[in-house]
């Protein structure tokens, strides 16, 4: 339970991780996290099944293109819209719907639509049988994270994103691109998305309509978490993570896809701005 | 000196005229200004009775679609962004399918108290969600019907994923047609003179300036419960005429469609208006039922207009009409450096 919980956790964090990097940076909220994630998922199963790429080449070209699609979204029709939160609001929902609902209409639905795990066994740990796969996840889980970190505590473009994040006038006038810096962290975020992607799929079957439920989970532990707090996400997805186990384990599995919204609700209750949600948000959420 | 073309807009004479002057002299500026206005009423009104009997129910659906946009519009002017709007509609549709099974009141009662209900209980499932705004609200909006659509598929309340079913049907389609036009003008006409009034008026401070809402000695907090309440009420009438109209009620109720509809009808007319989205509805019902064989894909189209008009016409079709009517354009050459906007 504590493992499975655990491991829940991870990919919990893996798909809100992408939201909340590009929201973070850009204060673009990107509704369309599901359709790149479904997209991704997809794009990796089409090389891998129909072309017949090897497994690295088909996912990493999976990754790429979807970050690629995320980096034209900014390019092509957020840029027009920057700062009226409504219409990027309506433009990237919109582009999510019209990804996944392409997808269905395509016919993307049943068991042929899976992607394969990377190596078929499992270990026991703690007296759990766990597939190789739950753990690839935990530790591609842990090293994205400290890359990320790295990457944007030690690089130029880094110290970039961040100085866009906390203002984003005086980041202009010390010769940093808003606009540019915004482009890539939609293209980031879509990155991420896709990778989370590539690791998760193989554990279940890829399907439209987890587009829409990985919106509404990114969306749930951001919320609890604090919008744009990294560390609130990671022990947001945890603390709903484990909830989930709890209640899977001991209540009722049918009620697990309650437990998000049932959270989210109480703390937004109690504490607007999530639980690492900094001052500022507290202003401007009232 | 490169010159540069820039365009001009200036307002007709006639526009002019009967704007400042409020003396209206002769037929032409009589009907400059009223034609646009009883035309469009008098069309529907025509054509809503002649149509052959398959678009006639397709005129009552789009008249149903139309009160969802004006009430997404009325939210969004309060600044309250609904990505879920599908949620107020289900609520009602959901609490009239109980009260006409379970208690078996005729569609004259159950549709007022399915309506009233559903108000009340979309306010509630709403109001954690008001101390947000912005894109926080839109974010929360999006999440609760979804949620909630899993709560009724696992609990089984109210007939669960069934619904409730064999309900009482509307009398004839000609009674169906006139009530639902007569409510669309009522919830159109009624919307825009609350929002002009100085009640109203609050309500558009919430969106533009809150904080001056909450300087006057207001609370945002008790504004907004009842611009919810309001908005709301018009979905669940929706919803409401909609389980009496189709005799069931099940989850169907919270179909995506309804809330990309109600969004991509404003958009497309124009928002902040109330007869922009009723525009945009008048062209994506008919639109709608004729991609009908698309299946699935009509989602698509929906949502790529949708995306469209918000990155290329973001003012949307109503400003564009009501521009293209009131003024006149032209080119005229303007020296470079000078730029316009």
């Amino acid at each position: 339970m504590l493992v499975y919980g655990f491991i829940n956790s991870v990919i919990l964090a893996l798909i809100a991780l992408g939201f909340s990097i590009t929201f973070g940076i850009s204060r673009v909220a990107n509704f369309s996290h599901g359709g790149f994630y479904v997209l991704g998922g997809v794009l990796t199963w089409y090389f891998l099944m129909k072309l017949g790429l090897p497994y690295f080449a088909a996912a990493g070209l999976a990754i790429i293109i979807v970050g690629m699609i995320g980096l034209l979204m900014y390019r092509v029709l957020l840029v027009r819209l920057r700062g009226l939160e409504l219409s990027e609001v309506i433009t990237t929902f919109s582009v999510g719907i019209v990804i996944l609902e392409l997808l269905r209409s395509l016919g993307i639905m049943g068991f042929e639509y899976r992607t394969p795990v990377f190596i078929d066994e499992s270990v026991e740990i703690f007296g759990v049988g766990l597939g190789i796969q739950r753990i690839i996840i935990v530790g591609a889980g842990a090293v994205l994270l400290v890359a990320l970190h790295l990457f944007v505590h030690r690089t130029r473009i880094g110290l970039a994103f961040r100085g866009v994040a906390q203002e984003e006038h005086t980041s202009l006038s010390v010769g940093i691109n808003p606009d540019r810096i915004s482009m890539l962290s939609l293209a980031l975020g879509s990155t991420i998305c896709a990778l989370a992607a590539v690791l998760i799929l193989p554990l279940g079957v890829i399907s439209v309509d987890e587009g829409y439920d990985i919106l509404i989970k990114a969306l749930a532990v951001c919320i609890i978490g604090g919008l744009e707090s990294t560390l609130g996400v990671l022990v947001a997805s945890f603390i709903i993570g484990y909830i989930e186990a709890f209640t899977s384990m001991y209540i009722s599995s049918s009620l697990v896809s309650v437990v998000p919204l049932a959270s989210m609700l109480a703390i937004l209750l109690i504490r607007p701005s999530g639980l690492f949600g900094k001052s500022k948000e507290i202003e401007e959420r009232v | 000196m490169i010159l540069q073309r820039r365009k001009e807009r200036i307002d007709r004479p006639i526009k002019a005229v009967t704007d400042d002057i409020f003396c209206l002299s002769s037929i032409r500026e009589i009907s400059y200004l009223v034609i646009p206005r009883v035309l469009p009423i008098a069309a529907i009104l025509v054509l809503a009775f002649l149509v052959p009997p398959y678009w006639k129910k397709v005129m009552v659906i789009t008249f149903i679609m139309a009160m969802m946009a004006l009430s997404w519009d009325f939210m969004a002017s309060c600044g309250l962004t609904s990505l879920g709007q599908a949620l107020f509609f289900a609520l009602g549709a959901y609490s009239t399918g109980a009260v006409n099974h379970y208690l078996g009141l005729p569609p004259y009662l159950s549709i007022p108290m399915g309506t009233l209900v559903g108000a009340l209980l979309s306010t509630g499932c709403i109001f954690p969600a008001l101390r947000l705004r912005g894109i926080y609200f839109s974010m929360v909006t999006l999440i609760i019907p979804l949620m909630l659509m899993r709560v009724i598929e696992t609990t089984g309340v109210l007939g669960g994923t069934e619904g409730t079913r064999g309900l009482t049907p509307l009398p004839g389609i000609a009674f169906t047609m006139t009530v639902s036009m007569a409510a669309l003008w009522a919830t159109f006409f009624c919307l825009r003179r609350l929002i002009n009034s100085d009640y109203g008026l609050i309500f558009l401070a919430l969106k533009d300036n809150d904080r001056a809402v909450e300087a006057s000695g207001l609370s945002i907090l008790w504004f907004k419960v009842q611009a919810i309440f309001i908005g709301s009420a018009v979905c669940s009438f929706s919803g409401a005429f909609m389980t009496h109209y189709y005799m069931s009620v099940g989850m169907s109720a919270f179909a995506l469609d309804l809330s990309v509809f109600p969004m991509a009808a404003s958009v497309v007319g124009g928002m902040g208006t109330l007869a922009g989205p009723l525009l945009g509805a008048m062209i994506l019902g008919p639109l709608s039922e004729a991609l009908r064989s698309f299946g699935s894909f009509r989602i698509v189209i929906y949502a790529a207009l949708l995306g469209g008009f918000v990155a290329a016409l973001p003012e949307g079709l109503f400003h564009y009409l009501a521009r293209k009517y009131q003024q006149i354009e032209r080119w005229v050459e303007a020296p470079s450096g000078i730029s316009e906007d």
